[in-house]
This record gives structure tokens, sequence and C-alpha cells, in this order.
């Protein structure tokens, strides 16, 4: 069974949570071979019900201790642009889309979320714009996100400290 | 000779010689901050400077101090210290008092680390919260403040040979406590800071600072190398 996790953060993204579990949004989804829609919401006020959504089963919970599960049992992950859920749906290896919340501005968040645009590693839209992208994107274009390399930190380490 | 010019002084009215004799020692109040200032600055460049020369590793296991600081910094840090051989040792770790998830997180990777768990060669350290996110700059300077008071006495008992660290609030006290020890001949304590993958086009306000107090300064993106160049970029390393 194909899954769509969508996770908000810590903090609230009502419009997003709106706008994911509109019919429109939801049979875009299902057009495409979705069939479960999974809602991290947060502190957000809108809390949709299960039996609300016709063409996708919908589960909705506010915060879980991790939400790693969830990133890997999903087949698409629809997150704001927080650097954290970026970076462990990345690192999942899931494929992105990633929903600007533009009423939060000059957020140093959005600088991640840009660069890894950029660098093609996820898609981007905001919440007047997801419905449209829903239905027109293309998840081949991504490219795979590899990890860092940390050894590059620890041998440079080990010659500056004259570590034997 | 000299008795008349004493003579001659003490004739003159006296109101004069007061404002004499005060100007003349402000101006040695003056100058002897001056030259205070002067040498506080120089003797920072000095220790600043030595970084590159101090080779730690070379006498043995090097003691870390590692700020953790909450979430996604502890999780990057934790992968930094993954990397790192054991000659690093030991490891102590400093959180903030309110932060509950990162010691969860670091007992669990220092018992899968080597898949043996042994005690003394890690310790968790708390110390106040420098700054809470969101907290306005005037009270981050107080509680900052605050957190040197816990952070000097922490890092003169525990004289690591290396304080690492990226970019919590929690950081600059700590690392200000260290620079303090090389300040004072004790200890040359290197600082190695490693900016956070989140940051791409600007640094946070502890890097910003730190840029210029720490030995090694990692940045993870390219933009950010060429805005500081003094920076040492080798890609991502988280």
């Amino acid at each position: 069974m194909k899954r769509v996790f969508v996770t908000v953060g810590t903090t609230s993204f009502d419009e997003l949570i709106e706008r994911v579990t509109t019919p429109e949004a939801t049979q875009a989804l299902k057009a495409r071979g979705y069939q479960h829609l999974v809602l991290q919401v947060g502190r957000g006020s809108i809390l949709p019900d299960s039996d609300s959504c016709h063409e996708l089963t919908l589960e909705v919970f506010r915060f879980k201790d991790s939400i790693a599960e969830d990133i890997k049992c999903a087949d698409l992950v629809i997150s704001h642009a927080g650097a954290g859920s970026c970076l462990e749906t990345l690192g999942a290896g899931k494929p992105l889309l990633v929903v600007v919340n533009d009423q939060l501005m000059n957020n140093h968040q959005l600088e991640l979320a840009d660069q890894l645009y950029q660098d093609a590693h996820l898609l981007y839209c905001t919440p007047s714009t997801l419905i449209e992208t829903l239905k027109m994107m293309d998840l081949s274009v991504l490219s795979p996100f590899l990890p860092g390399k940390p050894k590059n930190f620890a041998d440079f380490l080990d010659k500056a400290l004259g570590v034997q | 000779m000299l008795h008349n010019a004493f003579a001659s002084l003490t004739d003159l009215s006296k109101p004069v010689a007061v404002v004499a004799m005060a100007l003349l020692l402000g101006l040695g109040v003056f100058a002897g901050l001056c030259l205070t200032v002067f040498c506080f600055v120089v003797r920072l460049v000095i220790v600043i400077r030595s970084g590159s020369k101090c080779k730690p590793g070379k006498k043995g296991p090097i003691s870390v101090l590692v700020v953790a600081g909450s979430g996604g910094h502890t999780t990057e840090i934790l992968r930094l210290m993954d990397s790192l051989s054991q000659s690093y040792s030991p490891r102590h770790y400093v959180i903030a008092d309110t932060d509950k998830m990162s010691e969860d997180k670091i007992r669990t990777f220092e018992s899968t680390k080597d898949g043996r768990v042994s005690e003394g060669r890690f310790t968790i350290q708390r110390i106040p919260r420098s700054r809470e996110v969101r907290q306005s700059w005037g009270s981050s300077v107080v509680s900052t403040l605050n957190a040197l008071l816990y952070a000097l006495p922490l890092v003169f008992r525990l004289r690591p040979d290396l304080v690492l660290c990226n970019g919590p609030g929690t950081c600059v006290p700590l690392c200000v406590a260290g620079l303090l020890l090389g300040l004072l001949g004790l200890k040359k304590v290197l600082i190695v800071y490693v900016e956070s993958v989140c940051r791409v086009e600007s640094l946070s306000l502890s890097g910003r600072i730190l840029y210029y107090l720490s030995d090694y300064f990692f940045v993870q993106w390219s933009t950010l190398k060429e805005k500081y160049p003094k920076s040492i970029y080798l890609g991502r390393i988280v």
C-alpha cells in the first residue's frame, strides 16, 4: 500500500494540512497510486477527521517521539521546510516535497531547503501551488542525496592535532 | 635647587594644584587602562594564533569537551563524534539543563559506538541554557553571562585539550572559558567549531562570534567558504 506522510514539525502549518486534505489534492494523490495518507499536524488547529476523506485512508496525529518510522514506511514525504525533517527524509532516501510556509519568510531554515532544491534533491512549492504540484510533479527528476562524509572531518582533525 | 622648585610648586594657588594633580592621575589611569587592554589584545591574538602549533595528539589521548545543543545540533555533533577514533578520550558532553532529549541520544550513541559501554570514558555535564530560541538579544546577554559563571569552573576543572561545538548558544561561554585558560597560560584549549549543515548562506550568531575566536572553523557549503575565507570547507561532513 503506497503511503504519503505529511509532517509540519514542532509548530503548526494549518494551511498545508487544509490544502492537502482538499478533495482535489486527495484525488491527485489517488491518481498517482497512493492509498494511505498520514498527517502529523503538530499544534495546528485543524485536526481532520479520519472519516472525512473518501479517496484515501487517513491517519492523523499531533506528535510522536520519533517520526523516523513514519518516514521509513512512506513512499512520499510532504514536509515543512524545517532542516531536521528535510535531512531525516533525504537521509532515509525518500522522495520529498517541501511546502514553504510563505508567512515565515526570512527564516534561516529556508536556506537549506532552498539549496537542496537547487541541487535537485527535493521538490519545492507553496500551499497555494500544492495541488498543482501534486498533479504535475515528476519525482524521477530527483537526484539521490548522498550522506555527508564525517571521515573527512576526522582525517583533517587527526592530521591537524598530530594524532598518530 | 630642588627645594626651591618644590617651594614654588607649593606656592601655586591650591585649586590649580588640585586640578593638575587630578589631571595627571586621570592620565595615568587612562594610560594604564590602555596598556592593560593592549596587553590583553596582544595576549589574545598570541593565544588564538598558537592553535596551529598545538598538537595534543602527539602526547596521547585527546580529552574533548563536546557541546551538544538540542535536537538537530545534538544529532549533527554525534555524527561527527562517531567519525573520531578512540584517540579522542575521555569525552565530556555538555548539555543545557533544560534539555532532556540530548542525554538519551548521547547515552545511546556512546553505548553503541564500539558495542561496549565503559563508564569513565565519557561524562555528561549540565549548564544553564544561555539562549532559548527566540529570546531577545538583551536578555540573551544576561543569560549568557550567567552561563559563563557555570562554564568557567567546569572548563577549569576538566581542562580539555579540545572544545568541539556546532552552534547552540551554550557553546560561546564554554569557548570563552577555554580561551581564558589559554590567556592565563594554564593550558591551550583548541576550539573547533563546525557550523551546522542548515547554514548555507549565513552563519549562526554563535558562528559569527566564534569565527574570530576558534582555531578550526568548519563550514559545510561553498557559499559560506566564499564569504568567510578563513573557514575550512571539506564538503558536507554530517
